[in-house]
């Protein structure tokens, strides 16, 4: 390859003083007529600051005066400066990826201030090996893809429902798919949402009829999701529907298949008669709760923080106490006690309600997960791991709270769409911190409980936001990718292994049928670039552009001389 | 930071402030002061040249005091804009004294010290009010002796002193550590200069300054005015050369500290500062009990809290992952004095609730966990916007429409609304930002429909 055209590489190789940051601790002197020396580099130039508005037009002036048709420059790091000189090569009317930076600031004279000869030294080596690399890119062209103006939102609960009404508002098409016969998800099951104490049926009603009522949105409901193939902004569906199977075309899918309640059987008495659940307390509080009940003994993580379910739900305590709360407000009289291990009133509303509870006369009683709480015919039993003492508490009525859990299918849904699940079940996201509604597949995005239990002030806001991030490719119309991606360079070699498909973070590779056999094929918008792919193929058929195999030889053999 | 300072659609007007909002949702006008930096942006290229060269030597606010920056300035390392900035209060050129090295030093021209604040004026659809939070001032509490005593830290100042780029670089040496060392620095160099001024002495005389003070003190010399000026140095010297050494014995037993101790809720659950929870600090306390530990292994943490509320996806496994592999020990109790030991340590006195007992424990450092408190500057911007405030002072908004205030078109997210972590405050900036650009989608295409009719 270009080793034979050796002749008609010319590298010009700009070497920058960053004021002091570089040329206070490196031999500045000692670096550009070290550069001259490096085959194949037919111009070198110092500058006070490469990035300048001089110091980008020096460079344009080199390619044009000097015919130069490769450019480094030693500078910086390429993730704050590269862009701009590679576009500054593009505007000379060099391809932007005959540009490959070396980065002598943060790796030489940052961090070797105190050795100037060996800080020199290695600048030396870097730029020694950039220049190697530089003589064998390639020119590339950017990737672009149209994205098609629809969205997919798989669950019809309130962050699914707001998610789809924020984009709807935008403009853009939404098809909802909801399993259930209606719109609504759990807040149809629900009484009052704290701590504004919200009517649940209410806001879902006025929710589904805005949805319903919207012209941009199509429903759904009964359906299921069968096959999700393509990648972001090319996406085709597959939905069940109970008039028949019908295929849509979409740019995004937005999740939010919401979470199902855990059933404590062979828990604390557990009988949905006497001992019942949060939520099968809900419709009772709403029908008003027989008058005889006068002592209610709540249990906080029943079947969470333990060794099976880990973690914690976040909601149950708010729960709990809004329910608590609701009691107090029909008889004041009834004696409410919760039991719990840590009250988890996280921020400003909740310990608001918190307190307002203590107020209105509920009891807390902490107790230890190694002694836990004892269900008895009209009382229970709890060791009160504050005063050291047991405890026998009136209870006609005995609430267990109880976390949420992950869809059954979430494993299912996640594999459709090519996106992970967490050791509970929810649904993974990109970041845990920077990106709590993305997925690392680009065009997937995630919000409300089938991420982690969410609140309703939690799960409208991921709704909104989940609509915010995918309205991104949306409203751009296109997905542009720089071309340092995987690319299929050796066709034959390829043995339709899958073995790359299966470690593809991104999922952008896929194996596809040809004459030749099965192989591999590299969906381009959806990849990265992270290269694992060519990292792991054993039969070197898959490459990234401008980090191939002789690329990176030729830097290692640079530096080892 | 540095994908928004590169965005093409985002305009940056960073050290600026909101002087006044005029107009309603689709159409806001909004002034806004852009305070004179005395440098110029465009030419400005971050180099760091100027401050390297500054003699002006400032407390650093970003390193929460502990460190030092320069009068002219960036805020920290990666900050964006990488602008440097001439702080005016310190200025010696500002200040009327003759100064001016930055200019000098400067070879992108940028010093300007005649420029002058500039108020712009720009049209928006909709406001997002993303204004943040202040640490909370634990020295209003007496009882915790913030300030009084050097060991006890805010959580955001220990982070500093946990970070690489930190002035300790990471190390955990304690405040009070620090300072003997500043001052044993202090003194080291006033000996080196008496011993060099002693030193002149002695080639001068051709002996050495112990010999000659023995046959000085016997009377030797007369009076010898240039001998009694010797003398007097050599008295001054021997007692400053000796407490030096006295304290370079101390410090050379310093190590890092070793003990730590989280005081949760510090101004928060607290009906004499603030009644609500902060959410996040439980967990930013378990994470520096954490990285404390990275550091040293030999590290141990106690965290004294109410409730350990590890509400987030993944907190309650690392809360109990703490515990098994961190040397972290959760102590149910809220810490009701923290007085001062034997070597600036201090010492914790709580109620240990499981236990039902008052204990006092001493340790290396205390950390106090401060809440989140309102930022100050809210009830102006607020007033300015014309939102309401909620009786803390956050932004009022409503659980079923939470990024939306009581103004349409302004919206909120993060801190100003309301405690909560970092993805809390991403999500809630992604929410936002939906409902900015629903209003800002409505008020173009109406504009457009306009046009077309």
């Amino acid at each position: 390859m270009p080793a034979d055209k050796s002749d008609d590489i010319r590298i010009g190789v700009f070497i920058c003083h960053c004021g002091s940051n570089i040329a206070g601790y490196l031999d500045m002197e000692a670096l550009g007529t070290y550069a001259e020396t490096l085959p194949n580099v037919a111009f070198v130039q110092r500058n006070l600051y490469t990035c300048s508005e001089g110091g980008i037009n020096e460079i344009k002036k080199a390619i044009g005066q000097q015919n130069l048709n490769r450019v480094v420059v030693a500078s910086c790091t390429p993730r704050t400066h590269e862009p701009l000189f590679r576009s500054s090569c593009g505007e000379a009317g060099l391809n932007p990826y005959l540009f490959e930076m070396v980065n002598i600031r943060d790796q030489c004279s940052w961090v070797h201030m105190q050795e100037k000869e060996e800080g020199t030294n290695k600048a030396k080596d870097l730029i020694r090996m950039g220049v190697a690399k530089a003589a064998l890119l390639e020119p590339q062209k950017p990737i672009m893809s149209p994205v098609f103006p629809r969205a997919l939102v798989i669950g019809g609960g309130i962050s699914g429902m707001t998610a789809a009404l924020a984009l709807a508002n935008r403009g853009y098409e939404v098809v909802i798919v909801e399993r259930e016969g209606r719109l609504g998800g759990m807040l149809l099951d629900l009484n009052r949402l704290g701590p504004s104490m919200t009517d649940a049926l209410q806001l879902a009603e006025s929710t589904v009829k805005a949805v319903s009522c919207h012209p941009k949105i199509t429903v759904f409901t009964g359906s299921r999701v069968t096959g999700v193939e393509g990648f972001i902004g090319k996406y085709s569906a597959d939905i069940e529907t109970p008039t028949g199977g019908k295929k849509i075309d979409l740019g995004v899918v937005i999740i939010a298949t919401g979470a199902r309640v855990f059933v404590p059987a062979g828990l604390y008495g557990y009988d949905a008669e006497r001992v019942i659940t949060q939520l099968e307390f809900e419709p009772r509080l709403k029908q008003g709760i027989d008058p005889s009940i006068k002592s209610v003994v709540m249990i906080q993580c029943v079947g969470a923080r333990n060794e099976e379910r880990p973690y914690c739900s976040r909601i149950c305590c708010q729960t709990a106490v809004k329910n608590a709360l609701l009691i107090k407000e029909k008889d004041p009289d009834t004696k409410v006690t919760i039991l719990y291990r840590d009250m988890q009133m996280y921020g400003v509303e909740n310990e608001e309600m918190f307190r307002e509870s203590k107020a209105k006369g509920i009891r807390y009683v902490n107790y230890n997960p190694d002694r836990p709480p004892q269900v008895q015919a009209g009382s229970v039993l709890v060791y009160n791991a504050l005063l050291g003492k047991d405890m026998e508490l009136p209870a006609h009525m005995v609430v267990l709270s109880t976390p949420l859990l992950s869809r059954e299918d979430s494993d299912e849904v996640g594999k459709l769409i090519r996106v992970p699940v967490d050791a509970n079940g929810f649904f993974l996201e990109g970041h845990v911190k920077l990106k709590p509604l993305d997925f690392a597949t680009d065009g997937v995005f995630l919000c409300g409980s089938a991420r982690f239990p969410a609140n309703i002030r939690e799960a409208i806001a991921q709704g909104l936001g989940a609509a915010s991030r995918a309205s991104i490719p949306l409203s751009k119309g296109s997905v542009v990718v720089e071309p340092i991606i995987s690319v299929l360079a050796d066709m034959d070699a390829c043995r339709g292994c899958g073995l790359c498909v299966a470690l593809c973070p991104y999922g952008a590779l896929e194996i596809q049928k040809t004459d030749k056999g099965r192989k591999v094929k590299v969906i381009d918008v959806a990849c990265k670039g992270c290269g694992v792919c060519a990292a792991t193929c054993y039969q070197h058929a898959l490459t990234i552009n401008s980090f191939t195999d002789n690329q990176i030889d030729a830097q290692i053999e640079a530096f080892l001389g | 930071m540095l994908d928004v300072g590169r965005h093409p659609n985002i305009k940056l007007l960073a050290y600026s402030e909101v002087e006044k909002v005029e107009g309603e949702e689709g159409a806001f006008k909004v002034t806004i002061r852009r305070k004179a930096r005395y440098v110029d942006e465009d030419k400005c290229t971050g180099c760091g040249a100027c401050k390297e060269k500054c003699p002006t030597v400032v407390p650093d606010a970003f390193n929460e005091g502990l460190g030092t920056r320069k009068a002219i300035y960036s805020l920290f390392a990666q900050g964006i804009p990488s602008t440097h900035t001439i702080d005016p209060a310190h200025c010696r050129q500002l200040n009327g004294k003759k100064c001016g090295i930055c200019a000098k030093t400067c070879q992108a021209k940028a010093v300007n010290f005649d420029q002058k604040d500039r108020v712009v004026e720009i049209d928006v659809a909709s406001i997002i009010i993303a204004a943040g939070y202040d640490v909370f001032d634990p020295s209003r509490i007496s009882e915790y002796h913030y300030r009084d005593l050097p060991n006890v830290v805010t959580a955001i100042e220990f982070e500093r002193l946990l970070s690489a780029s930190g002035p300790t670089g990471g190390h955990l040496d304690r405040p009070s550590d620090r300072a003997f060392e500043a001052e044993l620095a202090e003194l080291g160099k006033k000996v080196e200069k008496a011993q060099k001024a002693l030193e002149k002495y002695e080639e001068k005389y051709g002996a050495s300054s112990s010999d000659f003070i023995m046959k000085y003190r016997s009377g030797d010399y007369g009076d010898d005015a240039d001998k009694a000026k010797w003398a007097e140095k050599f008295e001054e010297f021997l007692p400053m050369h000796e407490s030096l050494e006295a304290m370079k014995d101390k410090a050379s037993g310093f190590s890092v500290a070793k003990r730590l101790a989280f005081v949760q809720c510090v101004g928060s659950r607290d009906f004499r500062f603030y009644p609500f929870c902060s959410g996040y600090c439980c967990m930013h306390s378990i994470k520096e009990a954490i990285i404390a530990h990275e550091h040293g292994p030999e590290t141990t943490s106690t965290i004294f809290g109410m409730d350990i509320r590890a509400v987030g996806k993944g907190f309650e496994e690392y809360k109990i992952r703490g515990g098994n592999h961190s040397n972290i020990t959760y102590v149910r109790g809220r810490v009701a004095e923290i007085t001062e030991g034997q070597n600036h340590n201090p010492v914790i006195t709580y109620e240990d609730t499981r236990e039902r007992k008052v204990k006092s424990q001493e340790f290396d450092m205390v950390i106090l966990a401060t809440a989140c408190a309102p930022t100050k500057g809210i009830i102006e911007l607020s007033g300015k916007l014309g939102v309401e405030l909620d009786k803390y002072n956050f932004i009022k908004t409503s659980p079923i429409s939470p990024v939306d205030t009581s103004v349409p078109g302004v919206f909120v997210c993060g801190c100003a609304q309301a405690p909560m972590d970092v993805p809390e405050s991403v999500a809630q900036a992604s929410s936002a930002a939906a409902r900015a650009a629903e209003i800002a989608f409505h008020y173009y295409s109406e504009k457009e429909k306009a046009v077309a009719c």
